[in-house]
């Protein structure tokens, strides 16, 4: 029993699942401080926050450890992150706010940095959505474009952290450069692909482009220079 | 215990074991001082509602803003255990009669200390109720006598690096601490200067040995360990007013209406209401509209905030 726990997958699976076990008993044990309610919101949004920066880990460590066994660790990580997304946000509106749906709609429409928790959380949503492999068979090629919101979605979640804060941005900041290493790093691969790609490229015999009037152009041409034309009534 | 049922006991009728002993050493310090009343002030016009229950002692004592310590809201119990406040003295400065630097016990024996149970709303949206022991601000300024041309109040906090490590080694705002009202505002009734909460001493995480206390407004207004109080004929500009001028305003008043520039100030969190309780609606003036809207009848207070 034991043994089939220490296998790779199913530890990381029941790890995820130690944050939760963890406020469970902070709240069982009343040890949540003076604001309990947004304590449990808070807590579940840092991991939340955590398991998506986790996530977005998976990718450079493969191509650094050229471990092909990884999706299914993004896949779990990113399901993880919809599943602390979601208690936060259902915290936020039952415990918090009573299901109470007029207070619930001003305050978000005053408070922007719930704008971008309403925006991290509705990519990510998509995203679980479209988890399934028959959701990955129907979209083709849009699967891949779609999860590449995940981006978009880091960068809402770094906001929604920043701006509910009144002083210290201590933390916010730490997580933005932890998230610039991770985005530097794929930005540095899209652009060695890229050089690698131009190399590939076969390469045909140069053509010089001239702007010249029609005389030269003429001239040009017969010693197999290709040369436009340009209208030289016109003053420039 | 996950799930608090909120009883409405008055706050008089509870009493924490911890502060029924140390009430027996304040009812000695009051003596000592001469301090003849115990009445409760509520501030509170309308009968209609439910008299203030008291948040728990214990809360309000571990639920501090208190950037010169910390950055959260725990720690600044234990840190700010290191400031000393024996002996300490006011400098009262500015357009007044009879300014000079006065020893607290000074100006304390020349005042009547009582209990004032006022809610507290914070600019971060949470709530409470703290039974504060005090005396009105505009007591200690009608002593020292303010000239014709004071026209607003300044405070400053104690500006002591060692003691406070974040205005040692932190830039986040401009040390020391500063706070401001306008002269009808300070001498107004509800103001008050506190020097004690729950019938005891005031903790130090909560601004002793004294701090101020205005009840309609948020609370990053009720300044904590006072060491200069100066009448000026101009608005001083307050520390959160200069490091966000879009964000805080010099008025500050609790308006559900005028949200801050990143979140609503429509509802608060209660704190000590227990899992289940949702929200309540933040109240204009925090509740207290009755006694202070007449201050700002003509003002618009988007534009004032």
């Amino acid at each position: 029993m034991l043994q089939r726990f220490l296998k790779p997958y199913p530890l990381c699976f029941s790890l995820c699942l130690l944050p939760l076990l963890g406020i469970v008993i902070d709240m069982m044990f009343d040890n949540l401080g003076a604001d309990p309610i947004q304590a449990l919101h808070i807590r579940l949004g840092d991991w939340s926050l955590r398991l998506l920066w986790l996530t977005l880990f998976i990718t450079p460590l493969q191509k650094i450890t050229q471990w092909r066994g990884m999706a299914q660790y993004r896949k779990l990580l990113g399901l993880y992150t919809f599943f602390y997304a979601s208690l936060h946000v259902i915290v936020y509106l039952w415990l918090d706010q009573g299901l109470a749906w007029g207070t619930i709609t001003t305050d978000i429409i005053e408070s922007s940095y719930i704008w971008f928790g309403v925006i991290a959380f509705l990519i990510i949503l998509a995203l679980a959505v479209t988890t399934p492999k028959a959701m990955v068979k129907l979209l083709g090629k849009n699967w891949k474009k779609l999860h590449r919101y995940i981006y978009i979605a880091s960068g809402a979640v770094i906001i929604h952290y920043y701006w509910q804060l009144k002083g210290n941005m201590a933390e916010p900041l730490f997580y933005l450069i932890i998230l610039s290493l991770l985005m530097l790093f794929r930005l540095a691969v899209w652009f060695k692909n890229r050089q690698f790609t131009k190399m590939m490229i076969p390469t045909t015999r140069k053509i010089r482009v001239v702007k010249a009037d029609s005389a030269t152009a003429e001239a040009g041409r017969s010693k197999g220079i290709v040369i436009e034309e340009i209208d030289t009534d016109i003053e420039t | 215990m996950i799930i608090k049922t909120h009883k409405s006991i008055p706050s008089s009728e509870i009493t924490d074991p911890a502060v029924f002993k140390q009430r027996r050493q304040l009812i000695k310090a009051m003596l000592a001082l001469g301090i003849t009343g115990s009445g409760v002030y509520s501030g509170f016009a309308d009968a209609k509602e439910a008299p203030l229950t008291a948040t728990s002692a214990d809360i309000v004592k571990n639920h501090t803003n208190y950037y010169e310590f910390t950055y959260n809201k725990t720690d600044a119990t234990a840190l700010a255990q290191a400031l000393p406040i024996d002996p300490w003295s006011v400098e009262i400065t500015g357009e007044v009669e009879q300014p000079g630097v006065y020893h607290l016990e000074d100006l304390l024996s020349q005042q009547t200390l009582k209990e004032y149970i006022y809610r507290f709303r914070c600019v971060e949206a949470w709530s409470m109720v703290v039974p504060w022991v005090g005396f009105p601000l505009a007591s200690l300024l009608k002593k020292v006598k303010p000239l014709s041309s004071a026209q607003f109040v300044q405070f400053t906090t104690l500006f002591d690096p060692k003691s406070m490590p974040n205005q040692a080694d932190n830039r986040m705002l401009d040390w020391p601490y500063v706070e401001g009202l306008r002269m009808d505002e300070a001498m107004h009734p509800l103001t008050i200067l506190a020097t004690g909460m729950y019938g005891d001493s005031l903790p130090k995480q909560n601004g002793a040995p004294l701090r101020l206390v205005v009840p309609w407004k948020y609370g990053f207004k009720s300044i904590k360990a006072i060491v200069k109080i100066e009448l000026l004929k101009r608005a001083p500009l307050s520390t959160w007013s200069k490091s966000a001028p879009n964000d805080y305003g010099f008025y500050a008043n609790v308006n559900p209406d005028v949200p801050h520039p990143r979140w609503s100030q429509s509802s608060e969190r209660v704190l000590g209401a227990g899992f289940f309780t949702p929200r309540r609606k933040t109240q204009l003036f925090n509740g207290y509209a009755d006694e202070v809207a007449g201050l700002y009848s003509n003002m618009d207070l988007r534009h004032f905030f």
